[in-house]
Parts: structure tokens; sequence; C-alpha cells
């Protein structure tokens, strides 16, 4: 069974977004790394970019699929996750943790509460 | 739900991830594909391949027969259980399929067997029924039999032990040689991953033992997703995506597999092609930077043209993405590949990346 953290929200496409403060920290859920498997590359967005809730915002690609990240939320590109360049196998060994992809500066916060719950991603995920 | 082989129970108690391949279900992956694919290159992995078509030929032309069907020659085939590689061509040098054919042992001294691609099974027994119409012989579909592949420098030992009847003959097995080891059971030393191994034809009744069997002698089972892993670092051509019916072995890297001096089906289209000069030629490609190569990526050779990946992977020996490509003629050694838009630096090199646990760029 995958792992999902009650305290997360979700999107529909498998990303998770944390909030803190006005800063959302993007990663895949441990369901999306282990369907993807063995992550080998990871393509980051740019510190600086904008973004729209949707927008695809990164690729993680495993030896079998290539698959888009899309941002949870709209605003800035404020920190990206540098050590997933040359470790991107962290993705799968802690999806929620040192795993995360990148951190967005959100122009609005309200935007999260149309993510799913842990709830209801795990029963759409299943 | 697909066709079944009879190892899928044992991929299921396993927990594989099962997906349809040319209508069968079957496992690509059990654990990780990186794991799977380093059990193979570094000690031993054994696949599932009982989804691949078995055929036998008999009849007194059955030698004559397969002369004229493939592009390679069994004349060639000197030695008892010698295995050949051969492409089957349409009448315009086209690739039917791609095929081993194992020479007639002394236990079945009639008795040719020949392994062709799951995929292409309805289209390649149509075909070889239609020759085979001019000749006195007959093709049996052995769907009782399973077929195991165990690779990896201890794959040989491993089941030696585990067959002490013919332990001798396995230890002294030449490559690409198979012998009749009893019972329905035939054991080669072929396989599809760049690695010494066995692949052996048996009862699928006593699949499932024998597969239980390798399990508990430490083989890691492995899947689809690391057969392809395997198979492109060693610089083989999957059916399909680097070849098709309309690319001849000329622009496949398959000319050495054409034996020029007998008469085959498709030989007037290859003669006036190679008469004419090859138009494209298949490279190996290992990018440069970081990413992965993909199969149908565009690729610019800058003196040349363009051209297309037609494998691509993430090469877990050398730590690289690689591929195939299919690419205008030249001694280019540099091209570019369009990776979602950009195009990134790539080596231009012979079509095989790592063989025997080492790395060959």
């Amino acid at each position: 069974m995958s792992n999902t953290p009650a305290e997360l929200k979700y999107a529909a496409s498998h990303e998770w977004a944390r909030l803190e403060g006005d800063i959302v920290t993007v990663g895949i859920t441990d369901h999306a790394q282990d369907a993807l498997g063995d992550l080998v590359y990871v393509e980051l967005p740019t510190v600086g970019d904008q973004v729209a809730a949707g927008d695809e915002a990164g690729v993680v690609e495993s030896v079998k699929a290539a698959s888009d990240i899309y941002a949870p939320v709209s605003g800035e590109i404020v920190e990206v996750n540098e050590a997933l360049v040359d470790a991107p196998e962290i993705v799968n060994s802690d999806a929620y943790g040192a795993g995360w992809l990148y951190k967005i500066k959100v122009s609005d916060a309200g935007e999260l509460d149309k993510l799913l719950s842990a709830d209801e991603y795990a029963a759409q995920a299943h | 739900m697909g066709l079944r082989t009879p190892l899928h129970d044992e991929h299921l108690a396993l927990s594989a991830r099962m997906v349809d391949f040319g209508g069968w279900d079957m496992p690509v992956q059990y654990s990780s594909v990186l794991d799977e694919h380093h059990a193979v290159r570094r000690a031993q992995g054994m696949f599932d391949v009982s989804h691949m078509t078995l055929l036998e030929l008999t009849g007194p032309d059955a030698a004559a027969y397969l002369r004229h069907l493939l592009a390679n020659d069994v004349t060639k085939l000197k030695v008892p259980g010698k295995a050949l590689y051969s492409v089957m061509l349409n009448e315009r040098g086209g690739i039917i399929d791609d095929l081993i054919v194992y020479a007639p042992v002394p236990e079945q001294p009639e008795l040719w067997r020949v392994i062709v691609n799951c995929g292409t099974h309805d289209k390649d027994l149509a075909w070889m029924q239609r020759q085979a119409a001019s000749f006195r012989v007959s093709l049996r579909e052995r769907t009782d039999l399973a077929m195991l592949a165990v690779q990896g420098p201890q794959a040989r030992a491993t089941v030696a032990a585990l067959l002490p009847d013919a332990a001798g003959r396995i230890g002294e097995l030449a490559v690409f040689q198979g012998f009749d080891a009893g019972g329905d059971w035939f054991i080669a030393r072929t396989g599809y991953t760049g690695e010494d191994g066995l692949e052996l034809m048996l009862p699928g009744a006593e699949a499932p033992a024998f597969w239980r069997r390798l399990l508990a002698a430490g083989v890691l089972p492995c899947g689809l997703g690391a057969r392809d892993t395997l198979r492109l670092e060693a610089g083989m051509p999957l059916y399909g995506n680097d070849m098709n019916d309309d690319t001849s072995p000329l622009v496949s890297n398959l000319g050495w597999t054409i034996a020029w001096d007998h008469d085959f089906i498709g030989k007037d289209a290859l003669l006036a092609e190679r008469e004419a000069g090859a138009k494209q030629r298949l490279v190996g490609l290992v990018l440069e930077g970081k990413g992965v190569l993909r199969a149908h990526m565009r690729v610019v050779v800058e003196g040349a043209g363009e051209g297309e990946t037609t494998s691509g992977t993430f090469s877990p020996t050398l730590e690289k993405a690689v591929a195939f490509a299919r690419v205008p003629v030249g001694d280019q050694t540099e091209a570019l590949v369009d990776i979602r838009g950009k195009l990134l630096p790539a080596r231009i090199v012979k079509p095989v990346f790592a063989r025997s646990g080492k790395a060959l760029i």
C-alpha cells in the first residue's frame, strides 16, 4: 500500500503540496514514484519562473517512462531541489521528505483548497 | 485478459507488475528494473520468455526451405544444435521478423527449431506457411513448451548444479549452441542480454517447479523492463522498434547477417539497395549530458540530415542515456537529439554499449 500523509494536499496528477507560510513545497506522491519505478532523471523548473496551477513544471523519468510534473498552485518558483540532479533516486526512497522537487511562493493560498485531501487522493489513486 | 504463460501464477506470487505485451500478460518488473539489470550483468537473473513463438520444422526439404526463407544461410550450421540468427525478409527486402534457428540434434536429426517473436506471431506463421507450399516441410507450433532465459556470469553454473544429468554438457556447451537434454528439454547457450547464460525450452507443466528451484538457488526474477535495458546495452535490435517490414537489414545494422552467396526471398531488393548505396545507417547514440533518450526522438546530424531514435533508455551500466538511431549515411560522430524541444548533444558510436559486465563506450 502506498503512503499518503494526511497533512498534505494532492493533485489528481499525483503531485503533493505542503503549505508553510506563503511557500508551497511540491513533490510527487509515493504512489507516483512506485508506479514509475527507479527514477534516473529529474528536470526541474528554473528559479524565478512564474507558473500557473496546472502548468507543466518539471519532468521525472524512470528507466521505463517520462512523466510531466504539473504545478499544483500558481506563483513563482523560489527554490528547486538541486540534490535530485545527481541523485534522482531520492524521490523513490523519500517522496515526501528529501525527495521534494521545488518550492512555489504562492500568489493565492486559496488555490490549495481546490486540491484533494489525502483521503480523496488515496481513493482515486487506488 | 491476455494470454498467460505457464509461469503466470509464479509472477503473481512474486507481486510482479504485469503489463500487456503483444497480447500476453507479462511481468515488466518484480522489484526494480535497475536491480534486475545489475543482477544479470554481475550475477544471474531469469526471464520467462514463454511468450516467444517456438516452431518445429520437419520434412525432407526443411533445410532447403530455410535457405529460401532466411537471409542468413543454415548451411553454415555444421555442428548439431548450433544456432543461427537471421532476418526473414519480404520481397522488398523489408524485415518480416528476426529469429533464431537451431540445427537438428542427433536425437531428432530432421527437426529444426525456430524461435520467432510473439508480436509477429500471426503474420510470421501466415508467411511461413505460404512459403512452405512449394517445399516438403511441415511447421508445428509448440505451445505446450515454456521457455526460460537464465542469464548472467553465474547462470550456467547454477543451472548445471540443478540438472546433474545435463551438467557435463552444460559445462562444455559452446556459445550459440544447444542440445537435447531429454524429456522435451532443449538447453541452449543463447540469450538477449549480452551476458553468458542459457535459454531452456521445457514442458510448460514442468516450468513452475523449475522456476522455483532457480529462485531458491538465488536467481533473481527479471521482467521485460530489464530485458529491454540489457538488450539495448548489448546492441541487440528489437523487432518493431529498430526494424520493421519497411526497413531492410542494410539500414538496421544487420548487414552482417546476410549470406550473399545463396538465394533467398528479398535478395534482389537487397542487391539493388546495396548497388545504389544504402541511404541510412543504424547507429548508437550516447547523450553527453543528463536526460533519457526514448524511441522516436528527432536526431539532427549536421552535414547529413535528420533521423530518428528507434529505441532509447537510460543505461544502468554506463549511467548515461543511450539509443539506437536511424540517420542518413555519413561519417559524422556527433548529433543533436530533440528532447522536449531542446537540441541536446550526443555522440554517435557503434550501436553496442555494454556486454559481459563491462561498459564498451
